[in-house]
């Protein structure tokens, strides 16, 4: 009998002490890792896998353009459309939309602007290769196929 | 009066330190969102002035590797008919690799490469004379109608080709290479040492109005 005494005894609560340690701990992982959406997505965004992915290093270099079918199907129609920062735009759009991205860089870096195609896997070719055709015409021709990651086999 | 000063001395409550912490917590753990910048990197060509001519390129047949995608995501491969992509990233690199008909620097690149890759070497006069500029060239055409995904899946393989060279020479695999930044002098190394002399040639072709 005085053994199980002595067995209760030693299962003492675990403190909690450090408990908000932990959740601090925790929290400022977070606040480090968040990037709070600048923009609503006004198109669908499925990104296709790819394995060959590359990094970029200088994030200041990378302007957005999302490419796919237009969630607001009602006002924008079922055709893929483009979108840069908040607004939906068009093919033309795009030479004036790359001129002033440019604009916010520093000249030295003018002509390494890359430009991350956000493009849904529904998408066909021809959008894509009429997007890469004004981004030449735009002198942009760093263009960075966002994908998310595929285990090779 | 000190001693009434001292008594009032008051103590926040941090019993509930805690659960402001979740708060916080809870509201970036909704709100994050990992970012990912990564992707597929492909420089396109420059604009075409209408005022010069584009510059008259004779390549010979066997030196282009011809891959077409049509509307309904399939391949066509060298005039090879197939439904789905299958060993073309290992065809792709016998085909860098040929050395069909090598001039005397391609020879010097031949003798430098790892045993690997000496044996990818068929020595074809049919398949491409050699891997540096003017020789081998892998073309993508796709149809206004491919996929976005068929493509990417297409340029991945031709990619991973590339890279599985690059990094073979430089004994790493290819993960490590492309993990390469560039950032300090070792890596940067590394990084032109695996791509010397074998530039990615890699064509894409704009798609039939």
């Amino acid at each position: 009998m005085a053994k199980f005494k002595k067995k209760n005894k030693a299962s003492t609560s675990i403190s909690v002490a450090s408990l908000p340690d932990i959740v601090f701990m925790l929290l400022f992982f977070f606040m480090v890792t968040t990037v709070l959406r600048e923009q609503d997505l006004l198109v669908e965004q499925k990104l296709p896998q790819a394995s060959q992915l590359q990094k970029l290093q200088k994030k200041s270099l990378i302007s957005y353009l999302y490419v796919g079918r237009p969630r607001n199907t009602a006002l924008y129609g079922t055709e893929p459309r483009i979108q840069a920062n908040d607004v939906l735009i068009t093919t033309n759009d795009i030479v004036l939309w790359v001129n002033q991205e440019k604009d916010k860089l520093s000249e030295a870096e003018r002509d390494q602007i890359t430009i991350s195609l956000k493009a849904d896997r529904e998408v066909k070719m021809g959008p894509i290769s009429d997007i890469q055709f004004e981004l030449r015409e735009a002198d942009a021709r760093r263009v960075l196929y966002a994908s998310t990651v595929k285990a090779t086999d | 009066m000190a001693s009434r000063m001292k008594k009032e001395a008051p103590e926040i409550p941090s019993g509930s330190m805690a659960d402001i912490a979740f708060l916080l917590l809870i509201f970036f753990l909704v709100t994050t969102t990992i970012a990912s910048d990564r992707g597929i990197l492909n420089i396109l060509p420059p604009k075409v002035d209408p005022n010069v001519p584009p510059p008259d390129i004779q390549l010979n047949e066997r030196n282009i590797f011809n891959i077409r995608v049509n509307m309904n995501d399939q391949l066509m491969v060298e005039n090879d008919y197939r439904d789905n992509t299958e060993g073309l990233s290992q065809e792709v690199k016998e085909f860098i690799l040929n050395f069909g008909a090598p001039n005397e620097e391609a020879q010097a690149l031949y003798n430098s490469l790892p045993p690997s890759l000496k044996a990818l070497a068929r020595m074809d006069p049919e398949s491409s004379d050699h891997p540096m500029s003017g020789g081998a060239v892998v073309s993508i055409k796709t149809d206004r109608g491919t996929g976005y995904d068929t493509y990417l899946e297409v340029l991945d393989l031709v990619k991973r080709a590339y890279f599985e060279i690059y990094a073979e020479r430089v004994g790493l695999t290819a993960d490590e290479y492309r993990a390469l930044s560039g950032d300090n002098p070792g890596e940067e190394e590394l990084r032109k040492r695996g791509s010397a002399d074998i530039p990615m040639a890699i064509s894409i072709a704009e798609p039939d109005k």
